[in-house]
């Protein structure tokens, strides 16, 4: 067991130092970096201090590991447009985008899984029909579009819900945030979070209904029939148990994707998330908020994927052996 | 009692082309008993049409200043109120016909998006045969570079590889050089599907006496791969491209509506969407919702193909 853990870690260690090096690449050869942090008429003399106190005329492999070495301290520099350490900026943002994207998996979660069994199991019901084709219009659908629809039917037609920003935000502690607790904030919350969980819903829904098809026709329900047990203990202790593997590894993988996802939502509803901030950096070509936000991002996939692989091996009795077999 | 003449495993069935599968009347068939599929090919096939002959059936090329007047701007459709009879779905905010418009956006998009599952589609397949074909380090260094990029939602990579490619052309004409790098971006953040589902059938075909023999016969791996898997191999392939195409569509879209894909002067249905968005509150009602319709028609069109492609090409369902 604490092989594997080491293993996995190890190899998340892996990724990150290769995300890494791409983000330093991007840093160091996008663009100099001097000649973003100068204006034009600065003389060539102090281009050259500058080039010098950055350590610009170093090795790069000096440079690589020491960008690397700072970003493991949080220290992604200081952003070309905006003048302020990225850290700093990104930790102004996290989080509008944090609260956003976890309201909207728990939407996600608390709809898909309950849709996608209903499907599986009256998967010839009017009802379940209309879930699977109304899935497919949700796939279909670009996150951006749905936002467009929801802003138009509930801020324009309707006027119930605003339409842009946070509402009204209280801070917790020294730097988080909240629009949890204020009225506004939840009225703000409202569409971007259906905007963010529908694409992560129907995809979750129709995992659910797809593995549960599948397990119900396994040998070992057929024998839990025979047994004489309900068709509530066969669907819900015996076909969800086992349907929930792989659907754990999607809805985890699906955790970060809805964090990238919240740059599209985060622009239709004038979010102020990290998402926005990232695009702007794009359109800037602000090297360093890019680096730092794609760092960011690899971050949070391998700490998901790790907690993913060891939530496997507990869910899983047959991993658990597999592990043991291979450590022992 | 005798011996049968060859061995049970050596006259499995010989694969099948995939031309011959295509031609296969189960293939056909089951196209034709889902009105739904039917429905959505007949969509696709109009949409396609609309888009390659978008110059002959626009009523005027929307990107023609000469032809747009700026007192003709905002005009509701023509059958609502205020409507002019000129223009079919209204104007923007320069006068342009929106008909117009959606037509050539939808030609944009259609192109960007088959240029883009092109691209991804040579890159995985290649890369896929070569995997699936060597095994060993290359093998294992080509599938880890697809698990890294696995781990990252497509869209964000073309993202990222779209700006990093814009912040690295800044200084050439955007107008120029967005079209080229969309589908490179695009195509990039796709190939990994592609590879791993080659490299899966690969690894399978290359044990296979067909594959063998060729090997005997001498001909060079190269001719192997392209002659001989290939073509056993492009069932799923084909599954993962019309899949990709809706997908690589909404990629295009997204990226075009961030303000990062194509600029407003050669619109995609996106960029059109973007535009309109801003017309939204003032009550300008059809410069978004029409290029979005068009939008959402399509790919659920191409989706339903795709989910249809999928069911009729899986053995476990027949």
């Amino acid at each position: 067991m604490i092989a594997f853990i080491i293993r996995r870690l190890l190899a998340s260690l892996g990724v990150l130092i290769a995300v890494g090096l791409i983000a330093f690449v991007m840093f160091r050869y996008v663009g100099d970096p001097v000649n973003q942090m100068v204006g034009i008429e600065t003389p060539a003399a102090e281009r050259e201090a500058l080039r010098q106190q950055l350590g610009l005329n170093e090795p790069v492999i000096v440079q690589a590991s020491r960008f690397l070495l700072n970003a493991a301290r949080f220290d992604f520099g200081i952003s070309y447009q905006f003048r302020q350490p990225v850290s700093v900026m990104i930790g102004a943002r996290l989080p509008a985008t944090l609260e956003l994207a976890i309201v909207a998996s728990i939407l996600s979660l608390l709809a898909g899984v309950p849709l996608g069994v209903y499907s599986a199991l009256r998967r010839d019901s009017a009802l379940a029909k209309l879930f699977q084709a109304l899935s497919l219009v949700g796939i279909s659908l670009p996150t951006f579009l749905t936002g467009i629809l929801l802003i138009y039917l509930f801020s324009v037609t309707l006027g119930w819900l605003p339409s842009f920003g946070r509402g009204a935000v209280v801070p917790i502690g020294s730097w988080w945030t909240t629009g949890l607790l204020t009225m506004s904030g939840l009225k703000s919350l409202i569409m971007p979070a259906i905007t963010l969980a529908l694409f992560q819903m129907t995809l979750i829904m129709r995992l659910v209904r797809a593995e549960m098809l599948e397990v119900l026709r396994a040998d070992y329900i057929r024998f839990a029939r025979a047994r004489g047990l309900s068709e509530r203990a066969v669907h819900f202790h015996h076909a969800l148990k086992n349907t929930l593997v792989p659907v754990m590894t999607v809805v985890g993988l699906q955790l970060g994707s809805i964090v990238a996802f919240s740059i599209i939502t985060e622009t239709v509803f004038a979010w102020p998330g990290m998402g926005q901030l990232f695009l702007q950096s794009i359109q800037n070509v602000d090297i360093p908020i890019m680096a730092a936000y794609l760092l960011f991002i690899a971050f949070l996939f391998v700490i998901i994927n790790l907690v993913v692989d060891l939530l496997y091996v507990i869910v899983d009795p047959r991993l658990r052996a597999a592990v043991h077999g291979a450590s022992g | 009692m005798s011996k049968p003449a060859v061995e049970p495993s050596t006259i499995e069935s010989a694969p099948r082309s995939f031309i011959g599968r295509l031609a296969d009347n189960d293939l056909v068939a089951s196209f034709l008993s889902s009105k739904i599929t039917v429905a959505a090919g007949l969509i696709t096939l109009i949409l396609l049409l609309a888009a390659v002959f978008a110059p002959l059936i626009a009523p005027t090329n929307p990107f023609n200043p000469a032809t747009n007047f700026l007192i003709d701007s905002l005009t509701p459709p023509r059958f609502a109120a205020g409507g002019d009879p000129r223009f079919l779905l209204g104007t923007d905010d320069q006068g342009r016909d929106m008909w117009s418009a959606i037509l050539y956006g939808l030609r944009v998009s259609l192109l960007i998006g088959i240029f883009s599952v092109l691209f991804g589609g040579a890159i995985g397949i290649t890369l896929g045969l070569i995997a699936g074909y060597t095994g060993g380090w290359i093998d294992a260094i080509i599938m880890r570079i697809a698990d890294v990029q696995l781990t990252f939602p497509a869209i964000l990579i073309a993202l990222l590889l779209d700006g990093v490619a814009q912040a690295l052309l800044k200084n050439s004409n955007r107008e120029g050089t967005a079209f080229g790098v969309l589908v490179v971006s695009i195509g990039l953040s796709f190939w990994v599907q592609y590879a791993r589902t080659v490299r899966g059938s690969t690894m399978v075909e290359k044990n296979r006496d067909y594959v063998q023999a060729a090997r005997l016969v001498g001909l060079s791996p190269a001719r192997i791969l392209v002659r001989h898997i290939l073509p056993n191999v492009m069932g799923p392939v084909l599954v993962i491209a019309t899949i990709n195409l809706a997908l690589a569509i909404i990629t295009e879209a997204t990226l075009s509506f961030l303000g990062v894909g194509l600029p407003p002067t050669q619109p995609s249905l996106g960029t059109l969407i973007r535009i309109g968005q801003n017309f939204l509150f003032s009550g300008e009602w059809w410069i978004v919702t029409f290029p979005s319709l068009t939008l959402a028609i399509l790919v659920l069109a191409v989706n339903l193909l795709g989910d249809w492609l999928r069911d009729a090409l899986n053995p476990r369902l027949k």
